[in-house]
């Protein structure tokens, strides 16, 4: 039988949530074995070119780039699992959205104390992704199966919901796994 | 400034000698002189009743008709009730900022006139109006409210607003308002007949145990909208060795579209209060309570006048009717505006001079109520009930109304029907009846018991209006062939956001959440998934809301869901499957392509 594959990205996240995959330690060969990696950046594969059982996002959206991304996860994977407070409610990065774009750009590149920038210029590459006027949770953009909270979700946490994911079981987390304060 | 505020503080406070659970009469007065409580009136307050400013401020915050902020002498509060919106209201809140220069929310500049919306006012039989201070303005339309801000910018004095009395005591000296009453039909236990005062002496003549027997016998059941026998209250407030109880009387009648108490509060103050003298007698109280809504406080005078004229004729006050040791009196509190406050639990709180949250219960009012006294609070339409069963015997209110369902119910319909009004009916009435008297054969929907009630179409018009199936505490309100189910679900939810106490989290959350996600379908956005959402949703604010409102806030959505699942799925967005199609890309991006004078890479993906 063919393996499912899964999918990961990290949208507007730090990557912690994909460290702490990788926290699963030795079970990722047990991981391995049970699934194949398809585009993530575990693995450096850029594009889908087959369809996925589980996409993973970590991070929300905040500009054209992450929603693209987004939504190619949602057309090729069966489920999607917001992973992480950033992909559930925007996290740290939403905190911009108290602040109009205008005045976060300047105070980025242009007024903050530690700002150098002799060029006194706002970068505008035309391949920088253009920024979204606030940062979104996934699910404002696209449909979302499963969320699983955490600044990062516990490895034991992303291990139990991805193995319940895969065997088709229903995601039962117990009370340590999903407790945060 | 600041002396006169201190003396005006200090007098009031001595008016209710001090007695913190008062506050509310004390802000209120506060309120009406200064328009406003500011910061320095709380400390000073605080300071009277030997309290903490937060304990004032968290009152004031609270209540509608309270404010930190200063308002203007003359407050116009134009009801947005979803009865009022049907006819009119938006074109006079237009007519009304117009002609005053401001929004609706703001003072003159020149400090005359604030105008602000407020939730049912309990005059949908006559919408769209407004209270203008006190003064019930009915019946408006846009030319009407220009005329209104002109004649005020005259004088100034919204009792001059008054043109046309209304009918029956409304148009009495003390009460002098426009309202109608528009009762449409009488039935035998109210509304026919003047009451006679027989049913206070029957009652002395038994032993309270006996009144409660008779009273359980009757089966009477609260016609608030909870329904909980009468009988079994009164003996659950009466049991206990308490050397004082408290009989209560709900008047906060806030459900929109709920306006029977108004009519029973003109006409029938006697009947009431004879049916809450014997309820006294009855579980043993030497106080009673009248808990009047802030938006009825035209009726106060008029209502003080007959407790007054009942302690002269011996049936109030000590010793009533000649009976040795039976002494009770009654006193009204003003409620401030809030719709909470219907509700019991909170209804006591406010009494007590505090927020209206509601409590935890257990324990519940007969064991532990106003000030921690046994507390029985009967609806004002209960308590007439009571009167005529003790003057006419149970087996009488028993034959009328339903097997189940014992007596009359007064009925008040609103919205799309030719006769809109009070109507006093027997208990177990069809809903096609009750519509065919109203002129509403043709309705669309009917929302039962109001927002928090349930909406039903046209192939539950067989229905019948009684505890068992239809249960409404009054409230009728018709929607005809062409309103918006939507919109009027969602005019609801904004009610429940509005009204919702905070206390606890689904409510004053899950009801903005339920609003947004109603929003959404009606914007034409929604999937399939929304709708499951929805349900979900409405579910979990239903099942672990804390009191009442936030426990029936969803039935608007839950019972359309059921009974109208059509208009639900006639808006659901065509597009692609996954995608939440109320995310626009363009839009989200036109801030930062402005900003950096480009165009977005990935507006197609």
């Amino acid at each position: 039988m063919e393996k499912p594959r899964i999918a990961t990205t990290s949208l507007a996240g730090c990557f912690g949530c994909h460290m702490s995959l990788l926290d699963i330690d030795a079970r990722i060969l047990d991981l391995a074995e049970l699934v194949e990696f398809h585009k993530s950046p575990i693995n450096d594969i850029k594009a889908f070119d087959q369809h996925c059982a589980v996409g993973l996002i970590e991070g929300g959206c905040c500009n054209e780039e992450n929603v693209k991304v987004l939504r190619e996860f949602r057309r090729n994977c069966d489920i999607l699992v917001s992973v992480g407070d950033c992909a559930i409610m925007g996290g740290i990065p939403a905190m911009r959205n108290l602040v109009p774009l205008e005045e976060c750009l300047q105070e980025a590149y242009l007024n903050g104390p530690t700002v150098f920038n002799p060029s006194k210029r706002i970068p505008n590459d035309p391949e920088i992704p253009l920024l979204l006027e606030k940062v979104y949770p996934c699910h404002e953009v696209v449909e979302i199966d499963y969320h699983l909270p955490g600044c990062p979700p516990p490895a034991d946490t992303l291990w139990e919901a991805l193995g319940a994911l895969l065997k088709g079981n229903p995601i039962e987390l117990s009370y340590e796994l999903i407790k945060y304060d | 400034m600041s002396e006169t505020l201190k003396e005006t503080v200090g007098e009031v406070c001595r008016s209710v000698e001090f007695d913190r659970s008062r506050m509310i009469d004390v802000v209120r007065e506060v309120q009406k002189r200064y328009g406003n409580v500011s910061g320095e009136a709380m400390e000073l307050i605080a300071r009277e009743l030997k309290t903490h400013r937060v304990e004032v401020e968290s009152v004031v915050s609270f209540y509608a008709f309270l404010s930190e902020m200063r308002q203007g002498k003359v407050v116009i509060r134009l009801c947005n009730d979803v009865i009022d919106r049907m006819h009119g209201a938006d074109r006079v809140l237009a007519a009304f900022e117009e002609e005053l220069g401001i929004r609706v929310g703001e003072t003159t500049p020149d400090g005359e006139i604030t105008l602000t919306t407020t939730a049912c006012i309990g005059m949908s039989d006559q919408a769209p109006a407004a209270l203008i201070n006190d003064v019930v303005v009915n019946h408006l339309s846009s030319d009407l409210a220009r005329e209104i801000v002109w004649e005020l910018k005259q004088h100034g004095n919204p009792a001059l607003l008054v043109k046309n009395l209304g009918d029956g005591n409304n148009a009495s000296e003390l009460v002098s308002a426009m309202v109608k009453n528009n009762i449409r039909h009488r039935g035998a236990v109210i509304l026919s007949r003047a009451a006679t005062g027989q049913g206070l002496e029957t009652a002395l003549a038994m032993t309270p145990a006996e009144v409660i027997r008779n009273v359980k016998t009757a089966r009477l059941r609260g016609r608030g909208g909870a329904g909980f026998p009468t009988g079994m209250k009164w003996e659950f407030t009466r049991a206990g060795s308490a050397a004082e109880r408290v009989i209560v009387c709900n008047a906060d009648e806030g459900e929109p579209g709920t306006f029977k108490d108004r009519v029973i509060l003109t006409e029938c103050p006697d009947l009431m209060f004879e049916g809450m003298t014997i309820g006294a007698y009855a579980i043993g109280a030497s106080l009673g309570i009248v808990y009047l809504r802030a938006e009825y406080a035209y009726l106060k005078r008029f209502l003080e006048s007959v407790l007054d004229r009942r302690r002269s004729e011996g049936v109030l006050g000590r010793g009533i009717c000649g009976l040795e040791g039976f002494d009770f009196d009654i006193r009204i509190q003003m409620g401030a505006g809030a719709y909470i406050c219907g509700e019991e639990t909170a209804l006591l709180s406010s009494c007590e001079g505090v927020r209206g949250d509601p409590k935890n219960r257990p324990p519940f009012p007969a064991q532990k109520g106003y000030l921690g006294l046994p507390t029985s609070v009967n609806n004002v339409e209960t308590l007439c009930c009571v009167a005529r069963i003790m003057e006419h015997g149970p087996g009488w209110f028993t034959a009328l109304g339903s097997e189940q369902s014992a007596g009359t119910k007064l009925l008040s319909i609103s919205g799309d029907c030719k006769r809109s009004g009070v109507y006093e009916l027997p208990l177990g009435i069809p809903l096609r009846e009750l519509l065919k008297l109203a002129g509403a054969e043709d309705a669309q929907a009917i929302q039962v018991g109001g927002p928090s009630g349930q909406m039903v179409g046209p192939d539950a018009f067989d229905r019948t209006i009684c505890y068992d199936d239809l249960s409404t505490g009054g409230s009728i309100m018709v929607f005809g062939p062409k309103r918006k189910i939507l919109e009027v679900v969602d005019a609801f939810l904004e009610f429940f956001v509005e009204e919702s106490c905070g206390y606890c989290t689904p409510c004053r959350v899950g009801n903005v959440l339920l609003k947004k996600a109603v929003a959404k379908l009606i914007s034409g956005k929604g999937s399939q998934k929304d709708l499951a959402y929805l349900q979900s949703l409405a579910e979990t604010v239903k099942k672990t809301s804390r009191c009442g409102l936030g426990q029936t806030s969803p039935n608007p959505v839950l019972s359309t869901l059921e009974n109208f699942r059509s208009v639900y799925e006639e808006v659901l967005v065509a597009g692609e499957a996954g995608l939440q199609h109320d995310f626009e890309l363009s839009r989200a991006v036109s801030q930062a392509a402005r900003i950096a004078g480009r165009t977005s890479a990935h507006l197609h993906p």
